[in-house]
């Protein structure tokens, strides 16, 4: 055994990167609950891309087959429903699992110096899962797949100028067809998936490069012992492998009673109108989006002028990319030592949650202002951070991790 | 600086093979049989995936167009929403005729053809009722003020063939905007 290892050795670097990104990998001592989720999302990545390989030996991705192919898959191929359930609840999981791994960074300051890229990184995945999401939220071809398209390519056309050229190239047609499936499968089966694997490497790689944050906020790289090792450091393997193996089976049995027990969550995994055929010629009686994306949804609603909301909804989208340069604290991070700034993560949680329910809501003029109010309280989020986090009062920050 | 110039090139081929392909614009054009369509009736057929709705309008139903102006946001349909010669009242070439992509302004939903006076509300003249958030239109599809619609529905590109038997819809008109 010890001589094949060396043979490859030899050849490739395998010691060395199990030594350098596993056994001799040094993280803070005091991770909590919090960071599972980084793991986590890992394991659902591999979970979607086994359960779609799978799914895509029966998908077919034509307007007159697509649905029938999935009821096929439902009903027809032995265990089929079970591959099925396991990628849609997947879906909903990833972004359960990523909003919470986001809030980590939130809470504790992860985003900061010397982590802006890895952040980015981590943002940028972000946005091309919400892309994967939606290409595959259209593939079933149920009538809230089709509106669902119609809906954000149109939101495509309204860009100035080139808008209905890419609402064209987006659709290849002139409404959600077999061509757009087809596209939108290659999308969603190769073109992103390959996407979020390079990024994913390159956010493992970051982080291996600055080194893992802590609930304290503080360097551990800043108090080395004799031997050169951080003193509040411990080998991530085996005492994280052990502790994310503990969050992986809980992970396991939250997702076992989502895909036995309610596949479809009364219609917040898989929408009831989704289970009547696409027809471009009925609109369900209310177009509103996949729970993950509604709090964006419920901000395009919140503008009466078409343009300008869908000005807002990017730039809402792409707010948490600047946040740090936004977050100017100079002496903390974590949230443990910044009360004030622990409040406005509360309210910006918040204001997502109820916006997040107003946009699976029908519209409704009554729902305006509170959706409005959110949305405001939203954006004052990262326009005041950059004056407030220079003046807030921060508790003093111990030099070593507390624990 | 060549290469770069190079691989934008090389970008066009895979960027236009993504546009609508040949048999996309093959079927662009539709041709409606008028002759089945009685006074009163209404016939929706689907063009270029949109719904588009042949209204043959009753003298009643024109004259209704006059009495709902005050309560229009655009009765004399300044925003292109139609090609110049359907700038009329009755949206329209001959006013018996509607021809229009059945799709409200709003949010792209299909919005309901209620012609019968009082049926979607007390003093209701006729027109179209949109489910999804309520937006009203009158017969030629023109949208009622203080409703969440931005504009009128859109009229195709169209004319008559066969000696005013059929219609056919050659193109969208590409001013209009749906939705």
């Amino acid at each position: 055994m010890s001589r094949v290892l060396a043979w490859i050795d030899r050849r490739f670097p395998l010691s060395r990167l199990i030594r350098e990104s596993m056994t001799e990998y040094y993280a803070p001592k005091n991770f909590n609950f919090w960071y599972f989720f980084g793991s986590l999302a890992l394991l659902v990545f591999a979970m979607q891309v086994i359960t779609g390989i799978f799914l895509l030996a029966h998908y077919q991705p034509s307007a007159s087959k697509a649905f029938d192919s999935i009821q096929t898959i439902m009903y027809d191929v032995k265990w089929g429903w079970l591959i099925r359930y396991l990628h849609t609840t997947g879906a909903s999981f990833f972004f359960i699992v990523i909003y919470l791994h986001m809030l980590r960074g939130y809470l504790y300051g992860s985003y900061r110096k010397p982590r802006e890229l890895l952040w980015i990184v981590g943002f940028v995945i972000y946005v091309c899962l919400m892309a994967e999401a939606y290409f595959g939220y259209v593939l079933p071809f149920g009538n809230m797949s089709y509106w669902g398209g119609e809906v954000i390519t149109s939101i495509v056309g309204a860009i100035p100028y080139a808008g209905s050229w890419l609402a064209s190239l987006a659709r290849g047609g002139f409404g959600i067809g077999t061509a757009t499936l087809n596209r939108f499968m290659a999308f969603h089966a190769v073109l992103v998936p390959a996407l979020l694997g390079l990024l994913v490497v390159a956010h493992v790689l970051a982080l291996h490069e600055t080194g893992s944050n802590n609930p304290d906020g503080i360097e551990i790289r800043e108090h080395l012992g004799p031997d050169g090792k951080p003193l509040d450091g411990i080998p991530f393997h085996p005492y994280y492998t052990v502790k994310d193996i503990m969050g992986v089976g809980v992970f396991l049995i939250a997702l076992s009673l989502v895909v036995f027990y309610a596949p479809t969550v009364h219609g917040l995994f898989i929408e009831t109108y989704n289970y009547i055929p696409a027809n471009p010629l009925q609109t369900p009686p209310d177009v509103t989006p996949a729970w993950y994306l509604a709090p964006y949804y419920a901000m395009l609603r919140a503008i009466p002028d078409k343009k300008l909301g869908i000005l807002v909804l990017f730039l809402a989208i792409a707010a948490p990319f600047f946040l740090p340069w936004l977050d100017r604290n100079p002496r903390a991070k974590s949230i443990r030592y910044r009360p004030v700034y622990l409040a406005m993560v509360v309210v910006l949680v918040a204001c997502l949650l109820v916006l997040g329910w107003i946009g699976m809501q029908p519209a409704s003029p009554a729902l305006l202002p509170p959706a409005r109010i959110g949305l405001a309280l939203y954006f004052l989020f990262f326009a005041s951070l950059p004056f407030v986090s220079r003046i807030e009062p921060t508790r003093p920050v111990p030099d070593r991790l507390r624990m | 600086m060549v290469g770069a110039l190079g691989c934008a090139g090389l970008a066009v081929p895979f960027v236009k093979s993504l546009e609508p392909d040949a048999s996309v614009a093959a079927a662009a054009t539709t041709v409606a049989d008028l002759t089945g369509i009685a006074p009163g009736m209404q016939m929706t057929l689907s063009w270029q995936d949109k719904p588009v709705i042949i209204v043959h309008r009753t003298p009643e139903m024109i004259a209704s167009l006059k009495e709902v102006e005050p309560q229009l946001a655009d009765p004399n349909c300044t925003v292109p929403q139609q090609p110049p010669y359907a700038k009329n009242i009755y949206r329209s070439i001959k006013p018996e005729w509607l021809v229009m992509v059945r799709v409200c302004t709003h949010l792209c939903c299909i919005p309901l053809f209620k012609p019968a006076p009082g049926s979607v509300e007390p003093g209701w003249d006729g027109g179209f009722h949109c489910p999804c958030h309520g937006s009203l239109y009158d017969l030629s599809g023109r949208v009622y003020k203080n409703v969440p619609a931005p504009r009128n529905m859109a009229i195709p590109e169209y004319r008559f063939v066969d000696g005013g038997k059929k219609v056919e819809i050659t193109a969208m008109y590409p001013e209009a905007k749906l939705c």
